[in-house]
């Protein structure tokens, strides 16, 4: 029933390092063969699992280590071809394959697409139907609201600039299009419209080379270390950091109040705030009191809270919990190699449903359990949606990549010499891909646009 | 006491553009048509500008003629002038538009109605509906004669509760001080219908001999003027212009200084306008740093003086419109012969009706034109035919005959108004078409011409010329793509076009696909076909050039059916369904969109509840099989 190739990562719950791309539909296999290297997938048997190597076709690197398994129609869960790519890289790797097979033409799932095929194909029956409804509910409103809340407000801003300006390109050629004698503007040239495109054009492109960098596609959960001065803050950062083989984003030419700290625990990206951010943070409650520093902590996905296991409580950490109630944080009580002085029944109280785990950094004590912790509290009850986080990142850029080709397509169009209400069509290509990465896509807005940008009518 | 005063099959309530189309084409199918209407010298008024066409709307009635419809064989008839629009820019927007003599327009749309076969032309105002177990039966008109059908269009314009703005002036009326239709709204109302209040407005006529043209800038007519209709054989000789002038600082002075006297800026709460019709007070309150705007001066015929002022639409107070028309260079003497004025209305908020018109709550009953939110007697048209054939469909027991938006301009119109609705008068744009490269005024007959044949409006005739036509162009583009082409037969042309000479041989095809080659160029090299008329060849030319993009919507073209072919089943119990988000499950069970592709086009149904919906058809079909 379904003719083409889905695809997305679908890493199941607390499996740690390994991440899994899952391909379903006919060109599953073929996908796949192209970018390995070791077997022919297409002479491997069924429910075999294969290693090699993916590489990257552009650019010949490797792009991972991976065992493959090859399940052939009709004995899968989709009735399809599927391929399971397990990369053993961390999320960055995943993604990166990922976004290979992307480019390769098969197209990124939609939120419960797997178990749709699996319905459609026959595999579940009639009974489940119901529940698969409510599964894809479920997947797609989390798929949205953790797009939206990953969005960078600067890439969001960026992008709803880029639509303006091609909105307003799209409707003087409309103008000129509907209101054939309107002479208050000036008709739109080739020459125009081939600046407009390449400044737009231009600067997709650097979005794309940035993304590509990491910066949008390691976009992980926003994670502030919080603690009274000396508690051990720096030292969870550099566990954590040298645990799980943080990448550390230096982007050249960019300010340096970017720089930001990414690690992978157990498959859960954590965007360690930047530096600047960090630093901020320790002394927030001195230095911006109460009610700043709840504001703070809201942008926040996770908070690591940190306490000393050889203090008693203060009035600081009772503040702090108060600012922490009702959003994501684990309670860390750190230094347990030394004497105990703190009421861990209080801190257990205080902290209520929250987990409290304590730990030495200075012996690494703890820091498993602390990793566990961080890991089921993104997986929590979930069967595979662990992917969601990072799909939304890959399907901004799958967006982005589409928009650039458009515009592409545009170009070569103007290059042509074709009329530009041909190339226009290009262009509103453009300006509805990239409308899709930020949520938008009211097609009135062109109409909009023209009645308030010219003065039309009787 | 009520009597009976005849029975019919379908009635056609309105005579106007809507009205016409609809009586006309259900008539010609076969159907026993009553049209009623107030004033029958009145039939086929254009109360507003004297143009039929312009880009999309120009395409409309090129679609409808090429569905069997009038619009366009009239207007051939009665045009002044013709031009085609945008002929600089690509085939897909060139558009046609005429000027036309209204009056002459008027009679010859009266020929025609009265001697269509099937077809019975009578006054008279109907008051309500007849109503029998929530079908519709019939209407009863205000001299209590009670007519009976099987199915009723209405198509009562700008007529249902109207309201004349001028100043601080009001009163009840139609257009052009016709008689209002007051009872009709209410059983509407009362029938359960949600109406709307629109608002239109139109310029001052003044008299042509009071016009210093010197002071203006002419706009002739095409040299080779085109026709609308594919019927028509004759050309239109003796055009005339029409002027161009611009109003100025003075103008909008006047304006300024009175605005207030304006009834749509009184303060008085009022219906909605449409952002594209604004009156000269919205363009000068909105755009208050233009110093000009432009204004048309175009003839409202041959036998009369008047001369209609595109640009002044207004519903200032008469001796504010004198002042305002004096200050315009041209005008400094015009003599106004009618003041503008705006029009309040009721509409039928359109979402209340089935992509084939006919209204969801009452069966038999359609409604078609601007009673349905549009504005523009070509939206009127495009609808009236649409309602037509679907009530001839209804009541002969055949199919309906849907368009969907690949297919017309009339398939995006309707699509929109009943899917989406509109809080303002809709006309059509054309960037409402998301495959505006395919929907062209050159192709309408190779879209819908067939159709027109399969339900009885087109002649066998006329039906097998397309057909031949379609042969030729095929054969055409075979042959081009077999002529080969040799670099020493092509290069020394290519050379004085600026064109990249040739390596190795290439076919006609590809070398005509390149953007400087034409056709004539084309026929410098190889033998011309001689079987092949202006049209083929210009269908070929468009084919061959734009193939790439042609391929491209269709291929978007492809992947939308695929979701318009998932109908939905008319019992679906939206409650049922437990993933659908609540917003969506609300504009669903209102808008009860007959396959996926309209769900997933109603505005807060979201891609979430689009697979939910695909899944439980789905379902809904396995559990059919299964039992
Ligand atoms: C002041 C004004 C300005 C306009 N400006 C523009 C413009 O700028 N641009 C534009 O595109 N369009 C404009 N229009 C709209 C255009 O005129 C209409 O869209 C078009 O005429 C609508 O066609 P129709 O067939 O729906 O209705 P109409 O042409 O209005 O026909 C309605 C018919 O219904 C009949 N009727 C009404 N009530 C009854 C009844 N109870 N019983 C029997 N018969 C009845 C009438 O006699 C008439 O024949 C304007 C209209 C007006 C009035
Ligand atoms: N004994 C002990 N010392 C620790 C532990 N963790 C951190 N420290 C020490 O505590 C001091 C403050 O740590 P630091 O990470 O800079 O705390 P911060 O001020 O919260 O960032 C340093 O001297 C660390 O070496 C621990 O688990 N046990
Ligand atoms: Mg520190």
């Amino acid at each position: 029933m379904s003719t083409d190739t889905i695809t997305a990562i679908s890493t199941p719950v607390g499996e740690g390092a390994i991440a899994i791309v899952r391909l379903s539909g006919p060109d599953a296999i073929t996908i796949t063969n192209e970018l390995f290297t070791g077997k022919d997938l297409h002479e491997a048997a069924t429910h075999t699992i294969n290693y090699g190597r993916i590489i990257d076709p552009e650019t010949n690197d490797i792009a991972d280590e991976v065992m493959v398994s090859v399940m052939r129609a009709p004995k899968t869960f989709t009735r399809e071809d599927i391929v399971e790519i397990n990369c053993h890289g961390g999320m960055v790797a995943v993604n990166k394959v990922l976004d290979i097979i992307l480019s390769k033409g098969a197209r990124l799932a939609e939120p419960g697409e797997f178990t749709k095929r699996a319905f459609l194909n026959g595999r579940i029956d009639l009974s489940q139907a119901e529940a698969v409804m409510d599964l894809i509910r479920a997947k797609t409103d989390k798929a949205m609201s953790v797009a939206v809340k990953q969005m960078d407000g600067r890439l969001s801003k960026l992008i709803t600039e880029l639509r303006q300006e091609l909105l307003e390109t799209v409707a003087h050629v409309e103008v000129n299009i509907d209101y054939p004698e309107y002479d208050d503007v000036e008709e739109m040239s080739h020459e125009m419209m081939r600046t407009k495109s390449r400044e737009v054009h231009k600067r997709i492109k650097e979005l794309l080379e940035v993304a590509n960098q990491g910066k949008i596609l390691r976009e992980g959960i926003a994670t502030a270390i919080i603690g009274r001065p000396n508690v051990g803050k720096s030292s969870l950062m550099n566990t954590l950091v040298q645990e799980n083989k943080a990448i550390v984003t230096d982007i050249p030419g960019t300010t340096r109040d970017i720089i930001e700290e990414y690690v992978n625990v157990r498959g859960v990206p954590l965007r360690l705030v930047d530096t600047a951010g960090i630093r901020e943070t320790e002394d927030i409650v001195e230095k911006i009191g109460v009610e700043r520093s709840r504001q703070v902590l809201q942008e926040s996905d996770l908070i690591l809270f940190v306490l000393n296991f050889n203090e008693d409580l203060t009035e600081e950490d009772r503040k702090l919990f108060e600012a922490v109630q009702g959003l994501d944080y684990i309670v860390i009580v750190n230094k347990m190699d030394l004497e105990q002085k703190i009421d861990l029944e209080k801190v257990r109280e205080l902290a209520g449903e929250r987990p409290v785990i304590t730990t030495s950094l200075l012996v690494e004590e703890g820091v498993e359990q602390l990793e566990r912790s961080i890991a089921s509290t993104f997986f929590e009850g979930e069967i595979d949606t662990g992917d969601m986080t990072y799909v939304s990142n890959i399907r901004h850029i799958q967006l982005l990549k589409q928009a650039k080709q458009a515009l592409e397509d545009a170009m070569e169009g103007i290059e042509l010499g074709m009329p530009l209400d041909i190339v226009q069509i290009d262009v509103t290509r453009t300006w509805e891909l990239l409308g899709e990465i930020i949520g938008d896509t009211a097609s009135d807005s062109l109409i909009d646009q023209l009645f308030s940008q010219f003065c039309l009518g009787k | 006491m009520t009597f009976n005063a005849g029975n019919y099959d379908i009635i056609v309530v309105g005579a106007g553009h809507a009205g016409i189309e609809a009586a006309v084409a259900a008539a010609k199918r076969g159907a026993k048509t009553l049209m009623l209407t107030l004033n029958i010298d009145m039939l086929a008024f254009m109360p507003c500008n004297p143009s039929i066409g312009g880009p999309a709307k120009g395409i409309v009635v090129r679609e409808i003629d090429a569905l069997g419809g009038v619009m366009g064989k009239v207007i051939d008839k009665a045009s002044i002038q013709m031009r085609m629009l945008n002929t600089r820019k690509g085939p897909a927007v060139q558009a046609l538009r005429a000027q036309a003599d209204k009056t002459v327009y008027m009679q010859e749309m009266r020929k025609l109605v009265e001697n269509q076969e099937n077809l019975t032309l009578r006054q008279g105002m109907v008051d309500s509906l007849i109503m029998e177990d929530g079908v519709c039966k019939g209407v009863v008109t205000e001299t209590e004669a009670e007519y009976r059908a099987e199915a009723v269009i209405i198509t009562t314009g700008t007529f249902m509760r109207g309201k004349v703005l001028m100043g601080h002036l009001e009163y009840e009326s139609g257009p052009n001080n016709q008689r209002v239709s007051v009872n009709l709204s209410e059983n509407l109302e009362e029938l359960g219908f949600n109406l709307k209040r629109f608002k239109t407005g139109t310029p001052p006529r003044v008299n042509s001999q009071t016009i210093d043209y010197s002071k203006t800038e002419i706009q002739p007519g095409d040299e080779n003027p085109r026709n609308f209709s594919y019927e028509t054989t004759t050309k239109i000789i003796d055009q005339l212009p029409c002027w161009l002038t611009h109003t100025n600082e003075f103008t909008h002075g006047i304006i300024n200084n009175n605005l207030e006297l304006s009834s749509m800026y009184s303060g008085v709460k009022r219906g909605t306008g449409a952002r594209y019709c604004p009156s000269i007070e919205d363009k000068i309150v909105r755009f208050d740093d233009k110093p000009r705007h432009q204004i048309f001066l175009e003839p409202e015929g041959r036998n009369t003086e008047e001369v209609y002022v595109q640009g002044l639409s207004t519903s200032l107070p008469e001796n504010i419109q004198y002042e305002m028309i004096k200050t315009i260079p041209g005008l400094e003497k015009a003599e106004i012969m009618r003041p503008g004025y705006a029009i309040e209305y009721d509409v039928v908020a359109p979402t209340q009706l089935w992509p084939t018109l006919e209204t969801k709550s009452i069966p038999g009953l359609f409604t078609a034109g601007q009673i349905n939110g549009t504005s523009g007697y070509e939206e009127a048209a495009g609808q009236g035919i649409m309602a037509g054939i679907n009530a001839a469909s209804k009541v002969l027991g055949k199919e309906p005959v849907i368009l969907d938006r690949s297919q017309g301009y009339i398939g995006v119109l309707i699509d929109d108004l009943v899917t989406k609705g509109t809080n303002e008068p809709y006309r059509l744009l054309t960037s409402r078409a998301e495959y505006r490269l395919l929907l062209r005024h050159d192709n309408a007959d190779m879209r819908l011409t067939e159709i027109g044949y399969e339900i009885g409006l087109i002649s066998e005739e006329r039906y097998n010329k397309l057909v031949e036509k379609k042969r030729l162009v095929e054969e055409e583009i075979k042959r081009l793509k077999k002529i080969i082409i040799k670099p020493e037969q092509a290069n020394h042309l290519l050379e004085t076009i600026n064109s990249t000479a040739l390596k190795d041989a290439t076919n006609a095809y590809d070398l005509l696909k390149r953007p400087e080659v034409n056709y004539n160029f084309i026929d410098q090299m190889i033998e011309s076909n001689e079987a092949l008329d202006e049209e083929a060849r210009e269908q070929v030319y468009i084919q061959v050039k734009y193939e790439g993009y042609i391929k491209k919507s269709n291929e978007q073209v492809e992947r939308m059916m695929k979701m318009e072919d998932k109908k939905i089943p008319e019992d679906i119990d939206y409650d049922g369904i437990n993933g659908l988000a609540s917003e969506a499950k609300e504009k669903l069970k209102r808008i009860r969109p007959l396959s996926v592709g309209q769900a997933s086009r109603i505005s807060g149904v979201n891609p979430a509840d689009v697979s939910i919906l695909l899944v439980y058809i789905e379902q809904g079909n396995i559990a059919r099989v299964a039992n």
